[in-house]
């Protein structure tokens, strides 16, 4: 987009860090303005009677009172259409990989636009001409990768009848649609980021997002369109857990926010993704994901920003009928960019420094997520998953407080789950899922049985920290035949099925269909094991069946079916002989 | 070019900061000289500007400054003279030579400021450096372009490891050239005696730049050297092609310095009255460390902290650990048990380990080695735990094994002399030697064909069975 934007006199007044003080701007509320001679790109955020408050994207080094400031008279705007896919951007939409090409640095007052210009798609229309086509309908495709298809949709707020519709290859910039002789459509459109995009109504969630992660999937699943917070200490393995997601979700598009994060985090996606890739296209992974980058050295307000457009990019894929799901690592550095900005505004705190409005911010972008119908009648999701790094661990304070108000699902990360490289080191008695219930008929179609054994694998662990005490107190020789064994299983269960290795090749990723034979084999295990302590046999000859270390094996297995078969006929003769007193 | 100004406007006076008035159009983040009635200069920054008053940061104490001062306005932000002839000397907060020698000529004058490195021009780091010192090399490995701090507490010996580690760090096998920043902040006359006879006993000086401010130097300087020592090393690395290590001590310090300015200016505090931007700001420190694709050079960060009582969650360690990859910590129970370096290899850990070690980088059996001597320790300290409850007759023979293993790796392969340069091969063979004492069927986490080439069972104690 060019940026030009009108001066008519407006002059810096006074500068503080990214906050700027305009005189004389007659501007809009959260419009852009371009501030100083080097245009540095700004938002407005407050009017005060001649004096405008900016909050500026850029650094502000040097920037002197008079200087002049333009205004564009549009809000802060993320471009959308073919070309996002693959994307790395800053805060504010610009594609860093182009910006690159102006040095190792991030130079200052770079007007790059998020799409690029030059690159020609093949549009193929699918509606004619005469059609009536209303705000949200797609009216033709472009393939922007080999297995995805980028619906072209007129944009909300526009309407009417076809009149010239062509195929061919056309820059994002040129008209490919004219409705009405005079309302000419592009593949892109621009779309103001703190604004929601329009849908016809939310519907209930009842599909789960499968992440391939047993902790996550069997204990606490998360529904399509559905929110969930990771709150954990540093060093407890959020972005880890993150990238997991981001790899492996059955999203159809992927939207990663890396905000106020490391760079060289940021780096080992960009070169890891390319190489991953996704078992159900065969493509790299790096193809159906937005990556945006706005690491922790990078300015303020960008940050505050790079949430907005992350959200709004998802919006406009969901709008096509697709299943985004959103990655925010980390919203406590987002809530953090609003505190700095709070407080150079002089703004009286909430608690720790936090404005106010902190929670309304929150829940307004959690809001933002959903199971929807589209204004075209399809059916899309935004999943919203936030990383929170609550400071000094402490899940009492406000972002993680106010985050787990409006979110649904909590994955609590524990940094002794951590230390003793339990990964991935989710604590199953403080995490929840409020999904389970509206999840259960599709499992339960698809996994008979799924729900019941969930529930007994759940009561085994929550009876294994019962016990626990006790062991604490007395030793663990002290507990009768029986509780030993619940400790054995519940240890299986921990080993084998919670403890998942994401850097091996077939662990990393676990279907429900292996998640479900697992639990299964697991707790058939377990009662076999329990009935036979009931006649008198021993703990140590139970755990020393070689079935029992076979179930460890499953999770590094990747014809799984038959390996489960085979152990479940393994187990049934282990038994079998044991009963039969053959072992003694 | 706009005209250089000088006003004698000061209005207020608070703390490090001044009020100047009537001044036209001051930038924001201009560098600042104040001339003061006796001809001394002193000098600053901008931190707001504005049609009515310019605020003015003094970089050093604002004794003998009256309402009759000048104050110049340069027009640019603070810039340091950076050379190659810069190894071996000792300059100050403000990049003066605090070694008695002539002034930097500088051969490029570069902002301090620093900027941010595209993403996407950054390479992902995975050169190993060797220190000498096992808990690090063995356990918590530094990578080239790495931010690793070293969490400590006061009365500790960070210092002490910082020196060791400065003379000792190299990349192995490797004739590309390497040098140190280092930069120590509030530190004590004393200490930086100590610091500077051992570079210069050892000659580490001749690789190193040393930045250097006391704590009797104005806490306001802390703010500045950081970043200078930052840009000598960006400098250094990226158009000299040095291999950098920056070591910065005390990062606690530095902290305080901005808590103190927030404060004169009437900032709204953060969390325990540090300023909401303590993580930004950290952030703008620490991520410059990293390496660029394309060039030869990197910046490798190693910063020190004290954590006030030995907190995790105090504001400077918990931001620390939120943007640097792992930390090591110090700690005083094995201080106390005089076991030097006193690192505790649990709560450390080095995120970029992984891609830095194994065969061709260290040795093919480290990644194995690694987890298993954590694992092993851990459960004996467990044990350790569990003794002081139930007594030590109350545990198996196996668990018995377990607590001769903590007790030898603490001895043998913790503690290590402060001129006790240890090659990794030398540190993993001790790792192995440690873990003799447990019998093979316990090292659940070691392969086969690794155990097979490594593993020793110690003999004396292989009749017991």
């Amino acid at each position: 987009m060019e940026m030009t934007g009108h001066s008519k006199g407006a002059k810096v007044y006074r500068v503080s860090g990214p906050v700027v003080v305009v005189k004389d701007l007659d501007g809009r509320m959260y419009d852009v303005v371009l501030v100083g001679r080097n245009k540095l790109k700004g938002e407005i955020i407050e009017i005060d009677s001649d004096k405008t408050i900016v909050q500026v994207y850029e650094d502000t080094d040097l920037l002197r009172p008079d200087e002049p400031v333009y205004d564009t008279r549009e809000p802060v705007s993320a471009e959308l259409g073919p070309g996002l896919l693959t994307s790395i951007y800053d805060g504010i939409q610009r594609p860093l990989d182009v910006i690159s090409l102006e040095g190792n640095f991030i130079k200052r007052g770079l007007e790059i636009p998020g799409l690029s210009r030059d690159k020609k798609w093949h549009f193929v229309p699918t509606r004619n001409v005469g059609d009536k086509v209303a705000a949200g309908d797609i009216i033709g495709y472009v393939d922007e990768t080999k297995n995805f298809r980028h619906g072209i949709m007129v944009p909300p707020n526009v309407s009417g009848t076809i009149t010239e519709i062509i195929e061919g290859e056309f820059t994002v910039e040129e008209t490919v649609c004219v409705l009405d002789g005079k309302k000419n459509l592009q593949l892109m459109h621009r779309w103001p980021v703190k604004k929601r995009r329009p849908i016809k109504e939310k519907l209930w969630p009842e599909e789960i997002l499968v992440t391939g992660q047993r902790v996550l999937d069997t204990l606490f699943p998360i529904a399509k369109g559905g929110t969930a917070a990771i709150p954990g200490p540093f060093g407890s393995g959020k972005t880890i857990t993150q990238h997991q997601l981001a790899k492996w979700s059955n999203a159809d598009v992927i939207v990663y926010v890396g905000c106020g994060e490391r760079g060289n985090e940021m780096t080992s996606v960009l070169k890891e993704f390319p190489e991953l890739i996704d078992p159900k296209t065969n493509s790299p992974l790096i193809e159906r994901v937005v990556l945006i980058a706005n690491t922790s050295n990078m300015p303020v307000a960008a940050r505050e920003a790079s949430v907005y457009t992350g959200i709004t990019i998802a919006e406009y894929f969901r709008d096509m009928g697709y299943n985004v799901a959103l990655m925010a690592d980390s919203t406590s550095r987002w809530a953090e960019a609003m505190r700095e900005i709070s407080s150079r505004l002089e703004e009286l705190p909430g608690e720790e420094g936090y404005p106010a409005y902190l929670g309304s911010r929150l829940a307004d972008f959690y809001e933002r997520a959903g199971y929807v119908e589209t204004l075209s009648g399809k059916n899309g999701s935004v999943t919203i998953i936030g990383a929170v790094s609550p400071a000094g661990g402490d899940f009492s304070e406000p972002v993680t407080q106010n985050t787990l108000r409006v979110t649904k699902v909590f994955w609590a990360l524990d940094s002794k789950l951590a230390h003793r490289r339990h990964f991935p080191s989710i604590n199953w008695l403080k995490s929840y899922s409020l999904y389970q219930e509206q999840l259960t008929p599709l499992l339960e179609r698809d996994f008979p049985g799924w729900t019941e054994n969930k529930t007994k694998m759940m009561s085994i662990l929550v009876r294994e920290s019962e016990l626990e005490e006790i062991v604490q107190l007395v030793g663990s020789d002290a507990l009768p035949e029986d509780q030993k064994m619940i400790m054995e299983v519940a240890r299986m269960i921990r080993e084998y099925f919670l403890q998942q290795n994401a850097y091996h090749e077939v662990d990393t990723y676990c279907n429900l269909e292996k998640q479900h034979l697992m639990v299964k084999l697991i707790l058939d295990f377990s009662e076999k094991a329990m009935s036979a302590i009931e006649i008198g046999k021993k703990v140590e000859r139970i755990i020393d069946l070689p079935c029992r270390a076979m179930i460890g094996k499953i999770r590094y297995e990747k014809d799984y079916q038959e390996f489960t078969e085979k152990i479940s006929e393994m187990i049934v003769k282990d038994f079998n002989s044991l009963l039969r007193g053959e072992e003694d | 070019m706009r005209k250089i100004k000088e006003y004698q406007t000061i209005n207020k006076i608070e703390g490090p900061l001044l009020f100047v008035q009537k001044v036209e159009s001051v930038g924001y983040k201009e560098y600042v000289k104040i001339k003061l009635p006796s001809g001394e200069i002193k000098r600053g920054q901008v931190l707001e500007t504005s049609k009515d008053f310019v605020i003015v940061q003094v970089f050093e104490n604002t004794q003998g400054i009256d309402k009759h001062t000048y104050v110049h306005f340069s027009g640019e932000t603070l810039k340091m003279p950076v050379s190659s002839n810069m190894f071996g000397r000792i300059l100050s907060g403000i990049g003066k030579p605090r070694d008695g020698g002539i002034e930097i000529i500088p051969e490029e004058k570069l902002e301090i400021q620093g900027e941010v490195i595209n993403p996407y021009r950054r390479d992902v780091p995975k050169d190993f450096i060797q220190t000498g010192i096992s808990t690090i090399d063995g356990m918590n490995t530094l990578i080239r372009g790495q931010k690793l701090p070293i969490f400590s507490g006061s009365g500790l010996p960070h210092n002490e490891l910082a020196l060791q580690i400065t003379k000792q760090a190299k990349v192995r096998d490797s004739n590309e050239p390497f040098a140190v920043v280092f930069c120590a902040i509030g530190i004590t006359q004393e200490e930086a005696k100590q610091f500077i006879n051992e570079f210069e006993r050892t000659g580490a000086l001749e690789r190193c730049v040393v930045f250097l401010n006391l704590a009797s130097d104005p806490s306001i300087e802390r703010i500045i050297i950081p970043r200078m020592a930052l840009t000598a090393a960006e400098y250094l690395a990226y158009e000299l092609g040095y291999h950098v290590l920056t070591i910065i001590t005390d990062i606690t310090n530095y902290c305080e310095a901005l808590l103190e300015i927030g404060a004169a200016r009437e900032e709204v505090p953060g969390r325990r009255g540090y300023p909401g931007y303590l993580y930004t700001d950290l952030a703008s420190l620490y991520e410059r460390a990293g390496m660029i694709s394309g060039k030869k050079g990197s910046v490798t960060l190693l910063p020190i902290l004290t954590m006030p009582s030995d907190d995790k969650t105090h504001p400077v360690p918990d931001l620390t650990g939120y943007i640097t990859e792992g930390q090591i910590f110090v700690s005083r129970s094995l201080h106390n048990r005089n076991i030097y370096p006193p690192i505790d290899v649990l709560p450390s850990l080095s995120r970029l380990m992984n891609q830095g070690i194994g065969k061709g980088k260290t040795r093919e059996d480290h990644k194995a080695l690694f987890n298993q001597l954590y694992s092993a320790y851990a459960e004996g300290l467990e044990l350790r735990g569990l003794i002081n409850i139930v007594g030590k007759d109350a545990l198996s023979k196996r668990d018995q094994r377990f607590l001769d293993f903590a007790d030898s790796f603490e001895k043998r392969f913790v503690k290590q002399g402060r001129n006790e340069n240890r090659p990794i091969e030398t540190t993993l063979d001790i790792g192995w030697e440690c873990l003799s004492k447990v019998p093979e069927d316990d090292l659940s986490r070691v392969p086969k064909d690794i155990l097979d080439r490594y593993y020793r069972r110690e003999e004396t104690e292989h009749k017991g069975y």
